[in-house]
């Protein structure tokens, strides 16, 4: 079977623009993006660059916009590819600095990694008095404890995809945050609280706007957007709760459990109360939204709202 | 056909203009519909948060009367779609989690869900169950003076496995209807991509961002009209779209100025309806020029 793969490049050593070439080339049921691209290296055209290991999905070298979607190109049958979209349009990664065609820096992605102090702080190099070393029953269960946060292989592609990152590259994004969550949840890791307090900061856990785009492109269901919800999780239970993030959610949830709707009017102020610069930004908008139409009467609890307060009540608890 | 109508806590709270266009479109497309009327919020992915059991048990409630009426239910909001469809796929699959959800149900509300209900956005169901034949048989007022930015958001595409009809990674339904409406869709990379609505009241910066990305860009590509099928993308898109504008200015000479549209109100007007009937005088960034374009009322 014959098809044609449209290549973004660019090469500054040649000329500052991006520009395109089409390559025709053959392939079968199991020919992937990346043995087609190392076929155009080795017999069309020498210059087209990408980076390549493994060919396995595991060292996580490959990682491209393949028809703007960033895909592992030696995970992706070329067939397969075609049968949904038709096409086959290589970019390299979004919201890095290219380098030259597919090759992009990375090291804005290294930089987050490390800001997590991605590895495990134990009671032998932090001193004696920080806590109990870890039995063997504590490892027990540290594969369901980890919710596969460590099945990364920091191919980037969720922090390319992250739509937080795309408007606010400090950010420490999707890879570096599920790190982070797999070292709080290790019984062997003696910070737990300071990881979690770090991660309260700007740029932390509460960037995420839980778009989903990180799960979605994940090669390896690292899930990371889930990883981000259980830290919040965590922060809120570990006493992480005064902030506009953290009220965000147990305001939320309390307005609900009480008049079984969420009160648009009431939220915003039982959130922002304290924070009053956050607050005050948000008068002009709400006075615009009542003229307009669209605050609701604050004190009306809607239909039903008897049934939501007995569900809160036989909740069953937290596990 | 019938459906349960699950309006949401947006369309009768900050858009009511949104439920206000639904119930003239199902009509007028002869879809019947119930309202559930003691419905409960969904919980938008947020309750999740807090507590996921909580989430599930008021999710299981909707569901559990929808079924007690023999319906399946039709939603206005993405996020709705998402949250309330999510939860449904999850305990339609998972009996051991929806037997315990359902102890404490019943407990509560003496209902029980037994996991018949499908839960559809009124856009599938246009495309799908309506089918697009029939709708433009319905069309009295072409919109072929529109350019029209398709916005998903996120909750109506992903998880895949909650959400489960457009392909997430190339959506086409609002693209499919807007082309029967005579409408020309517009393409543009923001369309699958996150409004920032979720952080609004505690990352401005980041919220501002995003709305002024997605609306400049779909501008930038020749859309005149933005229509989205989540009341909460249209709030960031439309009430915040004057800040995130102000922001573009700190760097360019940029005018957005771009009418936001419920999916809902865009069918209105391709059905025949006024913008007033459809509740357009609620909303921040003036409609007007669609007026002026359907020369309509």
């Amino acid at each position: 079977m014959h098809t044609q793969i449209t290549v973004q490049r660019f090469n500054p050593d040649k000329t500052p623009e991006h520009f395109v070439s089409n390559y025709a080339i053959e392939y079968d049921r199991g020919t992937t993006l990346l043995s087609a691209l190392l076929q155009i290296k080795n017999q069309i055209d020498g210059t087209l660059t990408f980076r390549a290991s493994c060919r396995s999905a595991i060292c996580g070298s490959c990682l491209m916009q393949v028809n703007g979607v960033q895909k592992l190109a030696c995970r992706l049958s070329l067939h397969d590819e075609l049968e949904t979209r038709g096409k086959i349009e290589i970019r390299p990664m979004a919201n890095m600095t290219v380098i030259k065609d597919m090759v992009v820096e990375l090291a804005p992605f290294w930089q987050k990694i490390k800001a997590i102090i991605p590895y495990i702080v134990s009671t032998e190099n932090k001193g004696a008095a920080s806590g109990a070393p870890t039995k063997p029953d504590d490892l027990r269960n540290i594969h369901e404890m980890l919710h596969n946060a460590d099945g990364c292989i920091m191919c980037s592609a969720c922090l390319s995809a992250c739509a937080t990152y795309e408007v606010s590259p400090g950010f420490l994004g999707p890879a570096a945050l599920a790190k982070a969550y797999r070292f709080v949840v290790d019984p062997r890791d003696m910070i737990h609280q300071n990881r979690l307090e770090m991660l309260q900061n700007n740029h932390g856990i509460w960037d995420c706007v839980r778009c989903n785009l990180c799960v979605s492109v994940c090669p390896k269901d690292v899930a990371p957007m889930e990883q981000i919800v259980r830290l919040r999780r965590l922060s809120i239970a570990a006493g992480f709760n005064e902030s506009v993030e953290a009220a965000h959610i147990t305001e939320f949830t309390k307005v609900v459990g009480e008049e079984g709707r969420l009160n648009e009017s009431r939220l915003p102020l039982l959130m922002l109360w304290g924070h009053w610069g956050k607050l005050f930004r948000m008068i002009p908008l709400g006075i615009k939204m009542f003229l307009h139409g669209k605050a609701p009467f604050p004190f009306k609890r809607p239909k039903g709202y008897k049934q939501v307060q007995a569900i809160w009540r036989h909740r069953p608890p937290m596990g | 056909m019938k459906y349960a109508y699950y309006p949401g806590c947006a369309a009768k709270g900050a858009t009511p203009e949104l439920h206000q266009a639904t119930l003239k479109v199902v009509e007028r497309l002869g879809i019947e519909i119930v309202e559930i009327e003691n419905f409960n919020c969904c919980g938008a992915g947020v309750i999740t948060e807090a507590d996921p059991n909580l989430a599930y048990l008021l999710n299981a409630k909707t569901l559990a009367t929808a079924e007690s009426l023999g319906l399946d239910i039709m939603t206005v909001c993405g996020t709705c779609q998402g949250t309330l469809g999510g939860v449904n796929k999850i305990l339609q699959k998972d009996e051991a989690l929806r037997n315990r959800i359902n102890i404490s149900l019943k407990e509560a509300t003496e209902l029980e869900y037994n996991g018949s209900v499908t839960v559809k956005h009124l856009q599938w169901i246009l495309v799908k169950d309506y089918g697009l034949e029939a709708l433009e048989r319905a069309v009295v007022q072409p919109l072929d003076q529109l350019s029209i930015a398709p916005f998903y958001g996120c909750y109506i595409l992903r998880p895949a496995a909650a959400t489960g009809f457009d392909n997430w990674e190339n959506p086409q339904s609002l693209e499919a209807l807007i082309k029967t409406l005579g409408a020309k869709p517009v393409v543009y990379d923001g369309r699958a991509k996150c409004c920032g609505f979720p952080v609004f009241l505690e990352k401005e910066e980041i919220a501002l961002g995003m709305v002024g990305s997605r609306v400049s860009e779909a501008k930038a590509k020749g859309a005149n009209v933005m229509v989205t099928p989540c009341p909460l993308c249209h709030m960031s898109l439309d009430i915040y779209q004057e800040r995130a504008e102000k922001k573009l200015q700190t760097e360019d000479d940029i005018s957005l100025n771009m009418p936001i549209l419920h999916l809902p109100q865009l069918l209105g007007l391709a059905l025949g309806f006024t913008s007033k009937e459809l509740g357009m005088k609620r909303h921040f960034v003036s409609t007007a020029s669609i007026d002026d374009k359907l020369k309509v009322e």
